[in-house]
């Protein structure tokens, strides 16, 4: 066996170099762990202030006399946020409960549905709104923007309701069984107060 | 009761390697020999007692045991006894097993052989593959135990737990909700076991360099002594990557091989660094440079093996091939931490010694070419590291999610692959410290001329494509360069033996395995490319509904619809058939059957009919996605040239790995 | 609202770095669009291929069986019956489901990294290589000293191959 190990230029790895390594190494490490806890938790979690959005309504749909609704506009109000999609079939189960649930609160001005079109075609989206006969104020959620504030790897439906001052109360993921079930989370959050 | 078994030898394992670690540490800094041989015999007893474990999942997987929930969601009672027996890897926790077991095979085969002269390096070796399956153990154990079972509790629901709850009763489903049929393939039986195995047996390697560093022990002994693992952990990894290209080509119906996903890529990563790795050991075996180079390569190879399965299983980046969110990540990112930081500490600390100054005369000689070629390859992993890596960055900074895609990759990674293939020509001819242009230009005149033509007779025959004319170019230059090498030897032997020419052709390469093995292994690399050139550049497509009858044209063919048929299959499927005729200039050459499965549950398969020649293939997809009707059917038509090549190239790969790591007589 | 320029030129710098060998695959990206009143399934598949889906994962448009890429590419096909360009459609998928569905990150802001950081990495591997290898080249040319290292003896197989070239030599 030869050593062919030298006397001479034994040096070490300069300091700038190692510094280089371990930032890198560990900026790589930091990335993953943050990708990591994304991962775990992708939904957003009751109880945590939602961010600021803004939906631009469909043609048709308005809200305060505007064609868009801001999430600050909806201060003072419980906001029931449902995402949708004209290709989703789970959805078509609960349309019409939610919308039958939005009439009976319409008329008090305390709680508020939004329905937000989840990457979906606007004429396909426009039949869909058409066919259930839906009355509160529908818009595309444009480049998902608003889903990725709730939910990293949003399915659809699901639906959130925020509280009078901005928090997150109720996370439901999948379709509405009935009314009744939807009023009974309205009204939680409506008294939770 | 078969459950409960494999889950108490699997305990016992995870007892007894974590034992080996100890004993082996223990032995090592009390100088205890005794101990170090307690290390050894506990890891080796790791391997008959895993294979208890996978031979007891593999008894309730054939036996249809559906109360064991991993049972219940890979096989179901339709499925033939093969692809039973091979679930053990069709989800996470099984693969988990199976993964383990390999490992311990490699590990207890490593540690039977003789270790007289290399006494100081076995305790580490015991260390790192002991620890590594010690983790590989309690992921299973932890979280993704194969052996848990379905219980229905008082309150009547079910659920999946090791042991009885209290007043739980076992619930056997009737039924399994069977195999992703996508992965009831040939190709992907044996695609992941080929992978697993080339991905394992990086250890190895991994382990005598860690041993290599923290002994002091620097010179190229662990590379003399784990050459064969590597070469071998190579061949795995190639053939499992060329198996999930032709997979993908034959059951995802995209007309293509390779998509770019983050799980391919993940699974590119460690070949793009062992392969740098195969070729600069040889710089340090033969120069003596190096040393910390390839230390750090073969660190990076088995880093990259267990951060791509990292980020495949623990949800981080999702794909098509990833395994479903599970819990594994938290501990998973642990023990990848562990691993990098230990590494890269043991090796700046030993840097200095292992750093070693030789002169080189030449940037032409072999050793700078191979640098050059180390280079590439590095060039090509920043690549595709930064690609799998961004999509995760951006999310973070900006919120934004976006994909990188082909043809990101593509544009990067194509010229690099072209320079890959150039020096691929060039370096073989240069010679180990001392190389001129002189030199070379005299070893490369003859076969540039053929070279030089390549393009030309290309050119007359129609083919404007640059991209394609430099391709090609770079191809036949290897092949005349590297067949030339060859006649050399072969005239040489012929005349000073008076051998004829095919003994000569075989004493050359029985004489030197490692040259003449890697040449052919050159040849099949650029035989390869030339079926990814063809499919890459000269692909066409086209999409049309035809009624009955009727045909379509593409590049000079003619397809024409004759039946559709819709049927059950014995075993659920619901399978819709075409037949079509292909023609070429009028005359009919052959019937395909493009098919759509529909599985029970829901998951539908495309089966493309595929015309195959040495030329092209003509490749047809059923588009179930658009209404199909015996009246009038979607059909996808892709031509691809050469695609062959690339399955040629790669048995063509095997054969020369074979010439060049068949065991010799009597080695070291 | 996208520069074309800089995104040349960083493509253009990409490409001179990896030197001679250049195989690009180049598919045919634009399909001349005919103004015609329902365009082809080859003219919506030119652009769809080049968009992924949505809502699967890294699964090009053109070849995802869903529901709801089947509506996509209905909608593209509307799109250009309307006459509208192919960078108009991306434009309005980017816009719509977000960014995501390029195959590519547009360059502009921080995506700007993705095209920087690989070839700046691989400037830097070239110019570390290149200053080795200067270094080992002056070894090469100071004389040998007592303790300059033992090139390891050559292994057989090239002993063989050096008897193999002097075979060669003598008779050439």
């Amino acid at each position: 066996m030869t050593e062919s190990l030298q006397s001479e230029s034994k040096r070490g790895v300069p300091l700038w170099a190692q510094l280089l390594i371990w930032a890198g190494l560990l900026g790589l490490l930091a990335l993953v762990a943050l990708g990591l806890a994304k991962a775990k938790t992708p939904i957003l979690t009751n109880g945590s202030a939602v961010p600021e959005f803004t939906l631009p309504l469909y043609e048709g749909y308005e809200y305060g006399g505007a064609a868009d609704v801001t999430l600050a506009a909806l201060r003072g109000k419980v906001v029931v946020l449902n995402f949708w999609a004209s290709w989703c079939k789970p959805c078509e189960s609960e349309a019409a409960d939610l919308e039958a649930a939005w009439r009976i609160y319409q008329p008090g001005g305390e709680v508020v549905f939004l329905g937000v079109d989840y990457v979906d075609t606007e004429p396909e989206a426009r039949s869909y709104l058409a066919k259930f006969d839906i009355t509160y104020p529908n818009g595309p959620d444009m480049g998902t923007r608003i889903s990725q504030i709730f939910n990293r790897n949003l399915g659809v439906p699901e639906t959130y309701v925020i509280d009078r001052q901005g928090i997150l109360r109720y996370v439901k993921i999948g379709p509405f069984a009935s009314v009744e079930e939807i009023q009974a989370v309205v009204e939680s959050v409506l008294a939770g107060e | 009761m078969f459950a409960e078994f494999g889950f108490g030898i699997l305990i016992l394992t995870f007892a007894l390697s974590l034992f080996a670690v100890g004993a082996a540490v223990f032995g090592y800094y009390g100088k205890s020999d005794r101990w170090v041989e307690s290390a050894r015999r506990a890891q080796q007893l790791t391997f008959p007692l895993i294979t208890l474990a996978a031979l007891a999942l593999i008894y309730l997987l054939v036996t249809g045991h559906y109360e064991v929930k991993y049972v219940y969601s890979v096989t179901d009672v339709t499925m033939p006894l093969y692809l039973k027996v091979t679930a053990l890897w069709g989800g996470q926790p099984g693969s988990l097993l199976f993964w383990s077991w390999l490992l311990s095979a490699f590990a207890t085969a490593v540690t039977l052989r003789k270790w007289d002269r290399d006494r100081e390096f076995l305790p580490w070796v015991v260390v790192v593959t002991s620890v590594t399956l010690t983790f590989f153990l309690a992921l299973i154990i932890f979280f993704e135990n194969p052996f848990v079972r379905w219980w229905q509790t008082l309150s009547g629901d079910f659920v999946a737990q090791m042991f009885a709850p209290s007043g739980g009763v076992l619930a056997t489903p009737n039924n399994g909700e069977g195999l992703n049929p996508l992965l009831r393939h040939p190709g992907m039986i044996i695609h992941p076991p080929m992978l697993y195995l080339g991905f394992v047996s990086f250890v190895i390697p991994y382990a005598f360099a860690i041993a290599a560093l923290v002994t002091g022990r620097t010179d190229d002994r662990w590379i003399r002594l784990t050459r064969r693992w590597t070469l071998m952990a190579w061949l795995f990894l190639s053939c499992g990557l060329v198996l999930g290209m032709r997979w993908a080509y034959d059951v995802l119906g995209w007309g293509g091989y390779w998509g770019w996903d983050p799980v391919e890529i993940a699974a590119l990563m460690p070949w793009l660094t062992g392969t740098p790795f195969l070729h600069s050991v040889m710089i340090e075996e033969k120069r003596g440079m190096l040393k910390p180079w390839n230390i750090f390569l073969i660190i990076l190879t088995y880093s990259l093996v267990i951060f791509g399965t990292f980020l495949t299983r623990s949800g981080v980046l999702s794909s098509v091939h990833a395994f479903a969110q599970s819990a594994i990540g938290p501990m998973f990112f642990t023990f990848i931490g562990a691993t990098f930081i230990i590494s890269a500490a043991l090796l700046i600390t030993r840097w200095k010694d292992l750093r070693a100054s030789l002169p080189m005369n030449s940037m032409l000689s072999r050793e700078a070419l191979f640098l050059l070629n180390n280079l590439l390859f590095m060039g090509i992993l920043i690549v595709c590291l930064w690609g799998v890596l961004f999509p995760l960055i951006s999310e973070l900074v900006t919120g934004v999610k976006v994909t990188v895609g082909p043809p990101f990759y593509e544009r990067a990674v194509g010229p690099l692959f072209g320079a890959l293939i150039a020096l691929m020509g060039i370096a073989p001819l240069s010679a180990w410290g001392r190389s001129t242009v002189r030199t070379l230009g005299r070893a490369m005149w003859k076969p540039a001329i053929p070279t030089v033509l390549t393009p030309v007779i290309l050119f007359a025959f129609g083919m404007r494509n640059w991209i394609a004319l430099v391709g090609f170019t770079l191809i036949a230059f290897v092949l005349f360069i590297t067949l030339h090498e060859y006649w050399r030897g072969v005239r040489a032997r012929m005349n000073a033996q008076g051998e004829g020419f095919f003994t000569a052709l075989g004493r050359l390469a029985a004489r030197n395995r490692r040259r003449y093995g890697g040449y052919l292994i050159h040849i099949a690399l650029v035989v390869m490319a030339i079926g990814i050139l063809g499919i890459e550049v000269f692909q066409t497509t086209t999409q049309k509904s035809l009624a009955t009858g009727e045909s379509l044209d593409i590049s000079g063919y003619t397809v024409r619809y004759d039946s559709l048929a819709q049927f059950d299959h014995t075993d659920g499927r619901y399978v819709t058939r075409a037949v079509l005729s292909v023609f070429k200039d009028g005359e009919f050459l052959q019937e395909i059957y493009p098919r759509y499965d529909l599985y029970p549950s829901g998951q539908p398969m495309t089966i493309a009919g595929v015309r195959t020649t040495l030329a092209d293939d003509l490749y047809v997809v059923l588009v179930n996605w658009e209404d199909v009707s015996t009246a009038l059917a979607p059909f996808k038509v892709y031509h691809n040239p050469l695609i062959n090549w690339l399955w040629i190239g790669s048995i063509l790969f095997i054969i020369g790995y074979l010439v060049a790591a068949w065991p010799e007589k009597e080695q070291e | 609202m996208r520069e074309k320029t800089p995104q040349r030129i960083l493509f253009l710098a990409f490409l001179f770095l990896a030197m001679s060998g250049l195989f690009l695959s180049a598919r045919p990206s634009a399909v001349v669009l005919a103004q015609q009143p329902t365009p082809s399934d080859d003219e919506v598949n030119a652009i769809a291929h080049q968009l992924f889906c949505p809502v699967c994962e890294n699964t090009p448009l053109d070849v995802c069986d869903t529901e709801a890429c089947r509506q996509w590419r209905d909608l593209i096909r509307q799109m250009l019956a309307e006459g509208r360009t192919e960078a108009e459609i991306k434009q309005y998928f980017a816009d719509n489901y977000g960014v995501r569905v390029l195959s590519e990150p547009p360059v502009e802001g921080f995506n700007w990294l993705a095209y920087v950081v690989p070839p700046v990495a691989f400037l830097l591997g070239a110019y570390l290589l290149f200053r080795a290898f200067r270094t080992w080249q002056r070894l090469a040319k100071e004389p040998a000293t007592a303790d300059s290292p033992q090139v390891p003896p050559a292994a057989a197989d090239d002993q063989y191959a050096a008897r193999f070239e002097e075979e060669l030599k003598k008779r050439e």
